[in-house]
């Protein structure tokens, strides 16, 4: 058999609505073939999955916990991989705006305010930005790879961080644990309704964030700039625009707010530094940001999804007793149906019988 | 055996596997594509060969199962990238993400498992000459495959016609095609070369360099295999010197924290990464070498026309 | 259909080749007859489905219906390869080369055979010099210039020993001059009794050379002649089907009042990548109501000097590129605008316009910065309705024909893509145009629209710049033209002194004073 893809005239606005439910249902069926190949039913192991967690409003509030890092990475994620920019070093940017972020909480310990908090985000934004503009000057300085080199900065930001919680920023009182000391009240940020559950305010930076890119991405100038330099470098310079000047606004928009994230979860759900403060958030961002089509406004709906896919691993392992770590192959596994349903848009596709096997292996 | 031996006998070891994953990554960027999926199936690898050779106890199958499992992974990112012409760098991304995902699965009945070491091999007489005895004679197998490789992939491109066609697809697709090259085919046949020297690369991890099953032990050597491809300008040589370099920095930091100094652990650790850094930051400087050694359809989407 | 003992004794019978791509017709039942020893012209349009009707002789495009006879014998050629194997050779027009390989190489990978390398130069060596065609087969194609590259493709088809030659628009990137050697080289071959199908719109040359014609239009057979008991002008009707409107030139009122309106001084350029050609102490003056045209083979630095004079790429002295008398040497391709310069670039798609983006906001993208007050809301704010209104305008003023109200740009075809990208500079009424390939690959009605839309631009007083390589084209607009090669450009020569013959010596190399010497002895 063979594939022929045959272009389409104009991209599918039916497909581009349809592909990230397709590859949902795609990624729901391959989930179920693999509990079902692990002994266990799969009809149980998708509802622990996907609809326990639903059930309780204490769940829901870990869902948005969950979500609103991986909603504030990927929206910002969604400038660079519109701009082409192939920032994959978010999980570093996070991490070291969690460190800029705790700069007073751990050191001024006493430096009790009520300006501390805003003082500790903008912090984490400047952070996180200023580490992803590392990357960005590499790429229009020397014209380094920035896929290798945001990603490398993942691997020295972790170790440092580890450095940090073991040694210098190791908490005195602490009986040697590897951890800060806990932030004082004026640095935590607040949960945003604290009688039913752990939410805190990061959620709602997040959806602001996702409103105020989507606007800017769909209906101003610096948006149209986004698009046309990712899809056509040299039709941006054409239209005047500099593709230098828009790698860093992407490293630093992205950066930023994956600093931002960092701080929001250290602030807001951890209350202090320890060696690792994220299950991979910086990663599965990038899923969240390819499923959410890399709209600010789909992005919300898919950084719930994927906070689903979290708590539904740690319900799975409770209720069926299978490992959490089915969580990251759900993940992996949706990504690849989201890229592969992309071609939809773009292509009709026909299926044959191989007079020629070019196409197929 | 001295000190320097024994340094430069664990520098071997440490280069070994950077050096089999570039050498796939080598061929597949040649043939025009790039596959960012290196860490994903060399972990698979990794995996499955530890599993296996735990399994059976037989190390070899343990090192053949893990060829296949980076094969048949990378025949995933093929599919996608090359019959659905999904976007190379994220389809390459979710193979390392799905490969993360699907090994610490895979892998979690095999945590503080004893492994199996595939033992080395001693050629005779000549192992026993002083310093490069050891060094060059008694290594594990797969170092000797490695430096094959090396020789192999050099003489297949450079001087081979099945190798001039390769490099003549990475070039232009659209050329070849006119003249009737199968560049699908192609392009198949690089992808599952490189997968296959990813898995081998991951066997060497678990059953060489550190016998046993940690999750996430591959440690970004995947993207470090990428960089090199890089560093090296896509040349087979130069990739060996890179990794033997690399090889050397790794180990160097290593006896560092041995040693102590005074120096962070962390901080030494993170040397392989910004040595990374640094070296792509060194050759990518030149942006008219850059573009004269690329490949000139790397990462380029590619229908054809029937 | 009976078969006459006539069309036995041909080399390739073809009949009713057909080949769609998705709804467009591309080749509809398309017949063709080639005698042994025969050039035989396949004529048509663009988009006329010539260049498809060869892919499937060569086997690259598979046919939906229809039969090809060989030597009597039907066959079915599904690959390239199959075609080399019967005798088929194909030069292709979009060359299908390897830059970062060697010119044996090249050769190497159309041989299917395990010869080496260096017997494949020598016999290589032998063939070039045999023809007349020099070539060093161990130079790099990326360093070579287009003749040259020309040269591999040939040579590398005659390695096969074809009994046929396919040659896709050969001369489009020629001198008058080398395209007098093929002419030469074809013929030599036409008498060792090779068979050569020869497609080109140059009418003049098919004539000259071709003993036979087969027209094509929008995919279908029009006509079967002998070119050269038809005249030109009964030639291009057969292909086009209709008049096409021709083009009005009025006097130039260029007088020495006219100001300069665009001014090149002192300009140039390193190379800025491996194959890229360097602008060597360029000047020009190009005056209000004149169209200047620059001439020259592709490669010799047109498009390094359009990005120079569009701000794309700035100078180094702000007084190498003067626009209505200001220095803009320094400034950006948006200031430039502001100035009153608009530019079309030879890319259409990737480069003039951004093929996944639809006709209003490729409108924007040359026009956001001169139109701001029209097009931006206060905060940045894309205005839609002005966008769409300013688009529907130009659409109905160029006739661009779309299937969609606001369609992507690469839904349009070629042609009426570059009405709509011609029409979005036109608009702004430039003081100066500055275009590259006006009507590179657009089909004839559409081409004379733009063309006299230039001239008329011109009329009315702005300066305009045509960048070039096609000589009917340039003689047909241009007051003056000079000539572009490797980075130099020459002296203009006014239209009325200007012959085919002078100005592709000039493509090819020779100086101004060789020029008028030759020119003179002829």
């Amino acid at each position: 058999m063979r594939i022929e893809l045959i272009k389409r005239p104009q991209h599918s606005a039916l497909f581009s609505a349809l592909s990230p439910f397709i590859a949902f249902a795609l990624t729901l069926a391959a989930g179920g073939i693999l509990f079902a190949i692990l002994g266990k039913s799969p009809l149980a192991a998708l509802y622990s999955y996907f609809i326990e967690p639903l059930t309780e409003i204490w769940s829901l509030h870990e869902l948005a916990v969950k979500a609103t890092p991986l909603i504030l990475i990927a929206v910002g994620l969604s400038v660079c991989f519109q701009s082409n920019n192939w920032n994959i070093g978010a999980e570093g940017q996070f991490i070291v705006g969690a460190i800029t972020g705790s700069i007073m909480p751990v050191l001024l310990p006493d430096f009790q305010f009520w300006f501390v908090l805003p003082l500790i985000l903008i912090f984490g934004f400047a952070g996180g930005a200023a580490y992803g503009s590392v990357p960005a000057f590499l790429k229009v300085r020397f014209n380094t790879n920035e896929i290798l080199s945001s990603l490398m900065l993942v691997y020295v930001a972790q170790l440092f961080l580890d450095w940090l919680v073991r040694g210098p920023w190791r908490n005195p009182e602490g009986f040697n644990f590897p951890e800060t000391r806990q932030f004082h009240s004026f640095a935590i940020l607040p949960e945003i309704l604290p009688a039913s559950g752990r939410a805190h305010w990061g959620f709602v930076f997040a959806l602001l964030a996702a409103l105020v890119l989507w606007f800017l991405l769909s209906r101003t100038m610096k948006g149209f700039e986004v698009k046309l330099i990712g899809q056509s470098p040299r039709a941006g310079a054409f239209a005047g625009f500099s593709d230098k000047r828009m790698i860093y606004f992407a490293f630093l928009v992205s950066g930023g707010l994956a600093g931002l994230a960092g701080i929001s979860e250290v602030s807001g759900a951890i209350g202090q530094l320890r060696p690792v403060i994220s299950p991979g958030y910086g990663f599965t961002a990038i899923i969240v940001a390819f499923l959410g089509r890399l709209n600010p406004l789909g992005i919300v709906a898919a950084g719930l999804v994927l906070a689903l896919s979290y708590l539904g691993g740690e319900a799975a392992q409770i209720s069926l007793g299978v490992s959490d770590k089915t969580a990251r192959v759900f993940q992996g596994l949706l990504l690849f149906f989201v890229l592969a349903c992309d071609t939809l848009i773009h292509y009709r596709i026909r299926l044959g019988t191989a007079q020629k096997p070019e196409g197929t292996a | 055996m001295g000190i320097l031996e024994a340094v430069l006998l664990t520098i071997a070891t440490a280069a070994t596997p950077l050096l089999i994953a570039a050498m796939g990554e080598l061929v597949t960027e040649r043939s025009g594509v790039l596959n960012l999926g290196v860490e994903g199936m060399m972990i698979m690898g990794a995996v499955t060969g530890f599993a296996v050779a735990s399994s059976t106890g037989s190390a070899w199958l343990g090192m053949a199962a893990a060829i296949i499992a980076g094969m048949a992974f990378s025949l995933l990112f093929g599919f996608l990238t090359l019959t659905l012409v999904t976007n190379q760098v994220a389809t390459g991304l979710a193979l390392t993400l799905l490969g993360l995902g699907f090994s610490g699965m895979l892998g979690e009945g095999f945590v503080g498992r004893p492994g199996v070491k595939l033992g080395n091999i001693d050629i005779p007489v000549l192992s026993d000459l002083p310093v490069v005895g050891k060094l060059v004679f008694g290594q594990d197998p797969i170092f000797y495959i490695s430096i094959l490789l090396t020789a192999g992939v050099a003489w297949f491109l450079f001087y081979s016609r099945a190798g001039l066609t390769l490099r003549s697809v990475g070039d232009s697709h659209r050329s070849a095609h006119a003249l009737g090259i199968k560049v699908i085919r192609i392009r198949y046949l690089a992808v599952m070369f490189g997968g296959a020297c990813s898995g081998l690369a991951g066997a060497h991890l678990s059953l060489v360099y550190v016998p046993q099953w940690v999750e996430g032990m591959t440690a970004g050597r995947g993207w470090i295999a990428l960089a090199l491809v890089v560093f090296a300008s896509w040349r087979p040589w130069r990739v060996l010197a890179g990794a033997y370099l690399f090889g050397a920095v790794s180990i160097g930091q290593l006896h560092a924290q041995a040693l102590g100094f005074g120096i962070p652990s962390q901080l030494l650790s993170s040397l392989p990464y910004l040595a990374t850094i640094v070296v792509l930051v060194l050759i990518s400087r030149n942006r008219r070498l850059t573009v004269m050694n690329t490949p000139a359809s790397l990462g380029q989407p590619f229908v054809p026309d029937r | 259909m009976n078969t006459t003992s006539e069309q036995r004794k041909n080399l390739l019978n073809v009949r009713g080749l057909t080949k769609v791509f998705g709804t467009l017709v591309a080749c509809d039942h398309v017949d063709l007859a080639i005698g042994h020893g025969e050039i035989h012209a396949l004529l048509g349009e663009n988009g006329a489905g010539k260049s498809t009707l060869v892919k499937m002789l060569f086997g690259s495009l598979e046919p939906a219906d229809g039969t090809i006879e060989w030597n009597g014998d039907i066959v079915s050629i599904s690959t390239p390869a199959e075609a080399r194997h019967l005798g088929i050779g194909m030069v292709f027009q979009h060359f299908s080369l390897f830059e970062a390989l060697t010119a044996a190489e090249n050769i190497a990978l159309s041989l299917d055979t395990q010869t080496p390398i260096t017997t494949i130069a020598e016999k290589a060596r032998e063939v070039s010099q045999a023809y007349g065609l020099p070539l060093d087969p161990y130079s790099l194609v990326g360093d070579l210039s287009v003749g040259e590259r020309q040269r591999i493709e040939i040579i590398r088809c005659l390695l096969q020993e074809p009994q046929l030659i396919i040659l896709d628009e050969p001369t489009s990137v020629l001198t008058p001059q080398e395209a007098d050697k093929l002419f030469e080289t074809l013929e030599r071959l036409r008498d060792e009794g090779k068979s050569i199908l020869y497609i080109s719109h140059r009418l003049e040359e098919v004539k000259r050379m071709c003993d036979n014609a087969t027209v094509l239009r929008h995919g279908k057979v029009v006509g079967h002649c002998d070119p050269r008991r038809e005249t030109a002008s009964s030639l291009a009707n057969m292909m086009v089907g209709s008049e096409v409107g021709k083009v009005v030139r009025p006097a130039s009122p260029m007088s020495d009042a006219a100001e300069p309106v665009l001014e090149i001084r002192a300009l140039s350029r390193p190379p800025d990548g491996p194959f890229s050609v360097p602008l060597r102490d360029i000047w020009m003056t190009v005056h209000g109501g004149e169209v200047l045209g620059i001439a020259g083979v592709a490669g010799n630095g047109q498009g390094e000097l359009f990005e120079a004079i569009s701000g794309e790429v700035t100078q180094r002295a702000a007084g190498e590129v003067r626009i209505r008398g200001t220095d803009a040497g320094l400034l950006g391709i948006s200031k430039r605008r502001l100035l009153g310069a608009a530019f079309v670039p030879e890319e259409r798609l990737g480069h003039g316009a951004a093929p996944e983006l639809r006709l209003t906001e490729n409108l924007l993208l040359a026009r956001h910065r001169t139109d701001q007050a029209s097009y931006v809301a206060a905060g940045g704010v894309i205005r839609r309705d002005a966008l769409t209104k300013a688009t529907k305008r130009i659409v109905d003023i160029m006739d661009v024909r779309k299937s969609a109200e606001d369609p992507e740009a690469s839904a349009l075809s070629g042609g009426n893509l570059q009405k709509f990208i011609i029409g979005r500079e036109l608009d702004r009424s430039p003081r100066v145009m500055v275009v590259n390939q006006p009507t590179w690959g657009v089909d004839a009605g559409a081409a004379a629209r733009i063309r006299q839309a230039l001239i008329d631009l011109a009329r009315s007083g702005s300066a305009v710049l045509v960048i070039s390589q096609d000589l009917d084209e340039l003689f047909e607009v241009c007051d003056a033209i000079s000539v572009m090669h490797n980075g130099h450009l020459s002296q203009p020569m006014p239209i009325a002194e200007a012959t085919f013959e002078k100005i592709g010596l000039l493509m090819g190399g020779a100086e101004g004073a060789e020029v008028s010497h030759a020119a003179g002895a002829s």
